[in-house]
């Protein structure tokens, strides 16, 4: 285990692949996770949930408890301080107090020094409700169904886009085609359930913790003990994945936690088991998508009329921002005339939706593909000859009227997968032969960094490299490494800019209290926004590279020119620069038992430059597998109020065996604001390929499928319709 | 509680037990083996994964009753081995490493399969790999590393 980092990438080019600098540590176990974190005096808590999805919350009966064990609730905030969270909305409570909005809800915590004491406690403990009537479906909450939970109307937000002129289309004498499509909860399914240490240090709140955005957490929780941001300190541990699980969700377990921390003095440790983890976190917003589409006698779209809704649950969280993605990306490659979006996102007693990988992209290119899809099966035409025709080109408008700045490069991505899919002949063949096989094919884009002008306006990302006296440097950013390499690739970019060997540059994981704020690692901004950042600090300590002792470089986020944007009337240039992918998928659907066998796996991405080849092929593979669990195997349903699925026995997520090898390939497209040319790429390899997997199985069964996960009691629901 | 005996990474071990006792717990709480980590706690995910008498077994349901004579290898057993190196190292090599939470479970998988077979082809390593959950990787490059684990164990004589 002595074989030094590969540093080839300093003399080729810097996609040349390097063994990641956590890879060891990891893999031999010698990573330690916030599990494995000792404190000394360390205590456990356990959440008290609510177990109803709406109700008045009357009583909680809780027993004498044994020395050492307290039981913390909203009446322990300190005086000043606030029962709620600084989210990206401030609705979500850190303790229910009058009512609760959804199963899983926190009422309070339960403390002490041994877990099993505590289990024993917890069902000690006697809540009393009056149930009140819940609403758990898009539509119920559009009903407001038993009373409004928010506002007067259950709508969270609701905008309008338009492009062209849609009112003109829908009367006159077009043929329509109307469509609805669905999509579900999805769980992320990180390996390392959600986990934090919280402790109190030098007048200080300490927060050690598995996540995403240190300084979200800062301000999520500072107004609960009314105190300054800077008296909490957030201290990111080694991150066992996240896929946007661990972006706002760790606030909900660092609100109450903060306030235990207050009281009792000690360290006190929340790690959720896994059932705890699928029951009562976070999900992927459910959606649906309507389409109206004006088709003219020449088989033309002129027009769309769109209508999409997704179910924010009790809490409004990030929901109006998912939403803005989800309508931003509902026409996704494709340039078409005269469109109407309607979004709103939706309050219900389900438990909060919030950040996936992807962000409302998914949902949005799922249903704009599937609806591509069906037309052009309505218009008998191949999906892929049908989509190419509108496919958005250099200086096209996209749905908030602004404009593709980039080269776009799919026609010659088109070609590459059309060869290695062999997507013409395979579905020539497969037809002929009337058997159950098909390839799918899904086209997608993901624009990088935040909406509009939000990096400039609310962001503001600064980062600091410093080189000491020794000649070593350190990358100062609040951005984590939680899988997915930018540990190694923001060393990379720094390396190279100053021509030294990988082993010279450190990241440590971020601190609040010492890294200046970059900004939350989301939004597959990390390497296209703080990495270009990295790129520029780096430049100018190479300036002062032979200043004596040590040099620290600082740089702000610049908006790239050209870019115009209208926050309030969401238009012009939604993202500065978009990845771009597509993905086919070939499938065997068996005859008497509708199960599918996949049987090639084939992708070509746009993602700018690669830091590093292999990361992003990993990228790649992984974003795939996970959006192909969503396509096809990750069920996960609502009863009652409650999830059904609570364990890796019955949400079933892809193994080793439910697909084969991801065939990935890349063309090179660099962007001029990118760190040698890098765009953002780790949700946009998510977004495609459950649309490819649906328009396989549909193509292999002639039906057209309008909803996820297509697994085989959909398949044969399909074929009895 | 009871006493229970049994070799841990080669060496006795004598631990003080409820027999129902978790052998997971007991090695990550007990001795502070923490490389072992805990996923799901009910068999679904491998990455408790460590060796029971040279099989691959979760120990989040491996009662301590049972464990009683047995000889158990964590990864902390594994990995300063020539063995154990030649797995870490091609799965960094690889790029099978991500969130890194799977992969101690994903070592010790691969050893198991190796120690067996030592050439698995793809679907013998996909086989092996089945039990243990990742949500990061797609699983191409774990399997690329236990490929390439076998060819270099190869050359070294590991399997020997």
């Amino acid at each position: 285990m002595h074989q030094s980092i590969n540093n080839d990438f300093l003399q080729k080019a810097i996609g040349t692949p390097v063994r990641r600098l956590d890879a060891l540590d990891k893999a031999s176990g010698r990573a330690k996770y916030i599990a494995d974190m000792k404190f000394d005096g360390l205590l456990y808590a356990r959440m008290i949930r609510s177990s109803r999805a709406r109700a008045r919350l009357l009583h909680v009966a809780v027993p004498a408890l044994p020395e050492g064990y307290y039981y913390i609730s909203s009446n322990d905030i300190p005086e000043g301080g606030e029962n709620r969270l600084y989210m990206i909305t401030n609705d979500w409570r850190v303790f229910a107090e009058d009512t609760v909005r959804y199963i899983g809800e926190t009422i309070g915590l339960l403390v002490g020094p041994d877990r099993n004491v505590l289990r024993d406690l917890e069902r000690e403990i006697k809540i009393s409700y009056e149930d009140l009537e819940p609403a758990f479906t898009i539509d119920e909450g559009l009903a407001v169904k038993g009373g409004p939970i928010h506002g007067e109307d259950n709508i969270f937000a609701e905008y309008n886009l338009k492009k062209g002129d849609p009112d003109s289309i829908f009367s006159g004498s077009y043929r329509i085609v109307e469509d609805e499509i669905l999509t579900g909860f999805q769980e992320h399914a990180y390996m390392e359930p959600q986990g934090m240490v919280g402790e109190y240090k030098n007048g200080k709140y300490v927060i050690t913790a598995s996540c995403q955005c240190p300084y979200y957490m800062r301000k999520a929780v500072a107004g609960i003990l009314a105190v300054d941001q800077e008296d909490i300190v957030v201290s990111q541990a080694i991150t066992g994945g996240a896929f946007g699980g661990k972006e706002h969700f760790p606030d909900v377990i660092a609100g109450p936690l903060v306030v235990a921390v207050h009281v009792i003095r000690k360290p006190v440790q929340i790690v959720f088991d896994r059932h705890e983890d699928i029951s009562f976190t976070a999900k992927r917003h459910p959606s649906r998508t309507r389409f109206r589409t004006a088709i003219d006698e020449n088989n033309r779209i002129v027009g769309m009329d769109i209508d999409i809704a997704i179910n924010g649950g009790g809490y409004q969280s990030c929901s109006h921002i998912v939403l803005q993605r989800a309508m931003f990306s509902v026409n996704s490659v494709y340039d078409l005339p005269n469109i109407r979006i309607r979004g709103r996102a939706v309050a219900t007693n389900t438990f909060p939706s919030d950040a996936f990988r992807g962000f409302g992209a998914p949902q949005g290119i799922f249903a704009c593909e599937m609806h591509m899809s069906h037309l052009a099966r309505a218009l008998e035409m191949d999906d892929a000859e049908f989509k190419q025709q509108y496919f958005v080109q250099t200086g096209g408008t996209t749905v908030t009227n602004g404009m593709i700045h980039e080269e776009v490069k799919l026609p010659e991505m088109l070609e590459k997968v059309l060869e290695s899919s062999g997507y013409i002949e395979k579905n020539r063949l497969y037809a002929g032969e009337g058997a159950a096989k098909a390839v799918g094919i899904s086209f997608y884009n993901h624009g990088g960094g935040f909406t509009g002008d939000g990096e400039k306006e609310i962001i503001k990302a600064r980062v600091r490299v410093s080189r000491d006296q020794n000649h070593k440097v350190t990358i100062y950013v609040s951005n984590v490494e939680m899988g997915q390499g930018f540990q190694t690739t923001a060393c990379k970019v720094a390396a190279k800019v100053l021509g030294i060997p990988l082993q010279d540059v450190f990241f440590q994981n971020p601190d609040t209290s010492v890294v200046p704020n970059s900004g939350p690692t989301v939004a597959s901004r990390s390497m296209m926004i703080v990495g270009k950042l990295v790129e520029r600090a780096a430049r100018q300590l190479k300036n002062s590279w032979n200043d004596q002792g040590a040099v620290d470089a600082e740089e702000d986020y610049v908006q790239p020119p050209g870019i115009e944007w209208n926050s309030t009337t969401f238009q012009g240039d939604a993202y500065p620069a978009f990845g771009w992918g597509i993905c086919a998928v070939e499938v065997a659907v068996d005859p008497a038992t509708a199960e599918v066998e996949t049987k090639g796996i084939w992708t070509v991405h746009d993602i700018g430059v690669p830091i590093d080849d292999l990361i992003v092929h990993g990228q790649v593979h992984g974003g795939v597998i996970q959006a192909l669990g969503y396509g096809s195997l990750e069920k996960l349903e609502v009863k009652n109020g409650a999830f059904l699925q609570n364990t890796f026995a019955d949400y079933i997520i892809p193994t080793t065996m439910d697909f084969p090898a991801v065939e990935s390939d890349l063309v090179e497209n660099p962007y001029e604001y990118g760190p040698f040319g890098a765009k953002g790429m780790g949700e946009l390899v998510f977004d495609g390929a459950a649309a490819a997997y649906a328009a396989a199985v549909q193509k292999a069964v002639d039906r057209d499928i309008c909803s996820i996960p297509v697994n085989p009691e959909l398949i044969m629901k399909l074929r009895q319709a | 509680m009871q006493q229970i005996t049994f070799i841990l990474n080669g060496e006795k071990q004598v631990v003080s037990a409820d027999p129902s006792s978790r052998l997971l717990d007991i090695l990550r709480d007990t001795l502070g083996l923490t490389a072992v980590k805990e996923g799901c706690g009910e068999g679904e995910c491998g990455a408790c994964s460590v060796l029971k008498d040279g099989k691959l077994v979760n120990s989040c349901i491996v009662p301590m009753g049972s464990v009683d004579g047995a000889e158990i290898t964590t990864l902390e057993g594994l990995r300063d081995t020539a063995e154990g190196e030649n797995i870490i190292s091609a799965y960094a090599d690889s790029g099978a490493v991500q969130c890194g939470f799977c992969t101690p479970g994903m070592v010790m998988a691969a050893a198991a399969l190796l120690r067996e077979n030592p050439e698995p082809d793809e679907q013998e390593i996909r086989e092996a790999l089945s039990g243990n959950l990742c949500r990061c990787t797609g699983y191409n490059l774990l399997v690329k590393g236990v490929t390439l684990a076998s060819e270099r164990g190869k050359e070294k004589g590991i399997w020997q």
